[in-house]
């Protein structure tokens, strides 16, 4: 063992040996990985026994692992040990003081997607005490969730306050063994959100991280799990709609949703995380697990994904219709620009008779951009009457970009209904010249055209966040024409 | 008043047009017959700005303007309409969006406010009124699925409602019915006023029994070969184009 490492191993153990000690210092790990690591984050979190064995059955379960090479994705090697397992990007030390101190650049992109002063500079993650209204804010919103009897707060905070829930849901839609970055996660996970909604209870407001994502800076191996309990609905929102500062390569998280008997759970992410500069240096590795049960009769599970940012994403929101009549929803829109490379679908598994799912995936790929949609629809024997639609749509604008489908269907219950539909579109000199013809600009003709190209999964949205969808493709293909 | 002067252009590398010379005054029409490949839609593009054209010589002077050191979105603010002969599909762009789209970003360049939706919805529906389409329209995606005849109302609902100065169109009357084909050329005639220029390129005597133009030009093989007045396309309806080979020869000689 090099010094360097036994300096590590060191500081790992004395950390542990201080149990639970918080301070500034305390915030960041130096890199690398070992049982140590994860019994050290488990003690920083003053988490109870079962959810440290179950770190470390993950732990160990993932030295057995390899990284998957099934992507249609060109990744530099990642050096697991390299990386620093609890760190706070975000924490109040390192965070600008004011909106001065924030890069002039990222303040153009705010300024371009309309978002209001106070917000810039949470997102900015300006140290918001003084200038945010947030803590009225943060309270009406807590006080209108607890009277409804909703939970919504950090993951460290469930652990705390609601272990029996945890133990009785975590890991049961994505289990530890699940796939190398989901084991990861398990492992490693520093924080994330959890929302418990009670039995009959319509949650009263959308539920955003942005909330959230103030009062604890969540790392980049977070983890999420909502719980829907039966006859309830929910839907959440997850992302920033501007590049975070995060200078982190890795991002791996998991989400787990459980929709138990005629509950709904809407999920919407519009994520656009710095993707890179022009020779696609630097950028987010975006490698999520992210899965939804419809355990109960007539549940409904509907996922909506804007992916605009990241170097590479990773991201296959998938939903098991394991009750009868249950309902699985997919719709995305992923764009490649730069030398961005998407390698993004979904799973829907029917397990559960008259199961219905519908997936409609809008690629767009400019620049070097890479896109590919990998979809699996499987119908089990007992499913009767499953029904699948798919719709998987690519857009091509340049020369230099790619598009790729791979579709796969399973079906082995002789009644299932799959229909697929597929089309790839190329931006045409011709309708742009169309649109010059009328006096619109060549940015507002290709913005055009592309929201047009994305309408049907725009409308899927919350109103304010389809806006700012839509004006978030707008700055994410400034450039792609021309 | 536009002026055409000695213009010549190609597309990848093999020339089109090779020396057209034209004026155009405030308030007239023009008619622009000729045979196939002669160069009328080449010629209708190269004025429009299309990226595919590389003028080699000549100029064309736009009022006090340059028109080919505008970029083709300019040309469109500065009043110059092109009608397509094959007007593009642009698939999830609704026709409110897109003609609003249009109408805003002519406002934008004459320093107006864009206009509201209600006022936007009114003079639409006016227009549309006008061409024959119901409101329907609006709410379908831009040429998809349309009709030919939709198609070519469509582009002079797009000409009524972004008030050129200066209209080309290109085959607008081909492939359309009768009825489809008086409502293109009422569409023309309710516009023709004493500051707007019309160039309409047609193959057709039928659409000018309506439109009457004041000025018929024949183009062939890059030049124009002939001109004269309304009783031109009569003769052109009645001979074809063999005997302007002649006319071209002359032409030469003199």
């Amino acid at each position: 063992m090099t010094t360097q490492n036994q300096a590590i191993e060191d500081h790992l153990n004395q950390r542990y040996q201080h149990g639970f000690v918080t301070d500034v210092d305390a915030d960041t790990l130096p890199p690398g990985l070992s049982e140590n690591t994860v019994r050290w984050i488990s003690a920083q979190k003053n988490e109870p026994d079962f959810l440290l064995q179950w770190r470390l059955q993950a732990f160990r379960h993932w030295q057995t692992l390899s990284e998957p090479q099934w992507a249609h994705l060109h990744i530099d090697p990642i050096d697991f040990q390299a990386i620093s397992y609890y760190s706070s990007p975000h924490s109040k030390k390192d965070a600008p003081k004011s909106l001065d101190e924030v890069d002039p650049k990222l303040l153009e992109t705010y300024e371009k997607l309309g978002i209001p002063l106070h917000e810039r500079a949470a997102l900015a993650g300006v140290a918001v005490d003084a200038v945010f209204d947030s803590v009225s804010v943060a309270t009406t919103f807590k006080d209108k969730l607890a009277e409804a009897g909703v939970i919504f707060c950090s993951f460290s905070e469930a652990v705390q306050q609601h272990p029996e829930l945890i133990k009785q849901y975590l890991g049961t839609v994505v289990p530890y063994r699940d796939n190398f970055y989901a084991t990861l996660n398990s492992a490693v996970f520093s924080d994330g959100s959890f929302v418990y909604i009670p039995k009959g209870v319509r949650c009263p407001m959308e539920l955003s991280t942005y909330f959230r994502i103030n009062a604890a800076n969540t790392g980049q191996f977070e983890r999420t799990l909502i719980i829907a309990e039966p006859d309830s609905y929910v839907s959440y929102l997850e992302g920033c709609t501007a590049p975070m500062r995060d200078e982190n390569q890795l991002h791996a998280a998991v989400v787990e949703l459980v929709a138990l008997d005629r509950a709904e759970i809407k999920y919407s992410t519009v994520q656009n995380w710095y993707p890179g500069d022009e020779n696609g240096k630097g950028g987010i590795y975006n490698f999520v697990t992210k899965r939804g049960a419809c355990r109960g009769q007539a549940s409904k599970i509907s996922w909506t994904q804007v992916e605009t940012g990241s170097a590479i994403t990773w991201k296959y929101p998938s939903v098991v219709l394991q009750g009868d009549d249950s309902v699985g929803e997919f719709y995305s829109v992923a764009l490649s620009n730069l030398c961005q490379q998407a390698d993004t679908g979904t799973k829907m598994i029917h397990l559960g008779k008259n199961t219905k799912s519908t997936i409609i995936s809008k690629g767009i790929s400019a620049g070097k951009g890479q896109n590919a949609y990998r979809g699996m629809v499987r119908v089990t024997p007992k499913a009767k009457g499953a029904r699948n639609f798919t719709q998987c749509d690519s857009l091509l604008i340049g020369s230099s970009c790619g598009a790729h489908t791979f579709p796969h269907i399973d079906a082995a219950c002789d009644d299932a209904i799959i229909e697929h539909e597929a089309s790839t579109a190329k931006i045409s000199e011709d309708q742009l010249f169309y649109c010059l013809q009328r006096g619109i600009s060549e940015e507002n003709a290709v913005s055009m055209i592309v929201n047009g190209f994305c309408r049907s999964v725009f409308q899927q949205l919350p109103m304010e966040f389809a806006v700012e969808a839509q004006k978030l493709l707008e700055v994410s293909l400034e450039g792609a024409v021309g | 008043m536009i002026v055409i002067d000695n213009l010549q252009a190609e597309v990848e590398g093999k020339a089109i047009l090779k020396g057209v010379n034209l004026t155009m005054n405030p308030g007239e029409v023009h008619a622009l017959m000729g045979p196939n490949g002669a160069g009328k839609s080449t010629l209708a593009d190269v004025l429009a700005g299309h990226g595919d054209l590389t003028v080699t010589s000549g100029s064309v002077r736009y009022y006090d303007q340059n028109l080919l050191d505008l970029a083709p979105e300019e040309r469109s603010h500065a009043g110059v309409f092109k009608a397509f002969q094959y007007p593009v599909a642009l698939p999830g762009v609704k026709n409110a969006y897109f003609l609003k789209a249009a109408i805003n970003a002519h406002r934008k360049a004459q320093g107006q406010d864009p206009l509201d939706a209600f006022d936007f919805i009114q003079m639409t529906k006016e227009a549309m009124v006008r061409v024959g389409m119901d409101e329907s329209f609006l709410q379908r995606d831009v040429n998809v699925g349309f009709s030919g005849g939709e198609k070519k109302r469509n582009e002079v609902l797009q000409m009524l409602l972004l008030d050129p100065k200066f209209a080309i169109l290109d085959e607008t009357d081909s492939g359309l019915d009768i009825d489809a084909l008086r409502t293109v050329a009422e569409g023309v005639q309710s516009l023709r006023d004493s500051k707007r220029t019309f160039l309409v390129i047609t193959h057709y005597q039928r659409l000018l029994d309506t439109i009457k133009p004041d000025f018929v030009h024949v183009l062939a093989n890059g030049k124009i070969v002939k001109s004269g007045g309304p009783e031109l396309a009569l003769t052109l309806e009645d001979q074809g184009y063999a005997w302007l080979s002649d006319v071209e020869g002359h032409n030469d000689k003199s």
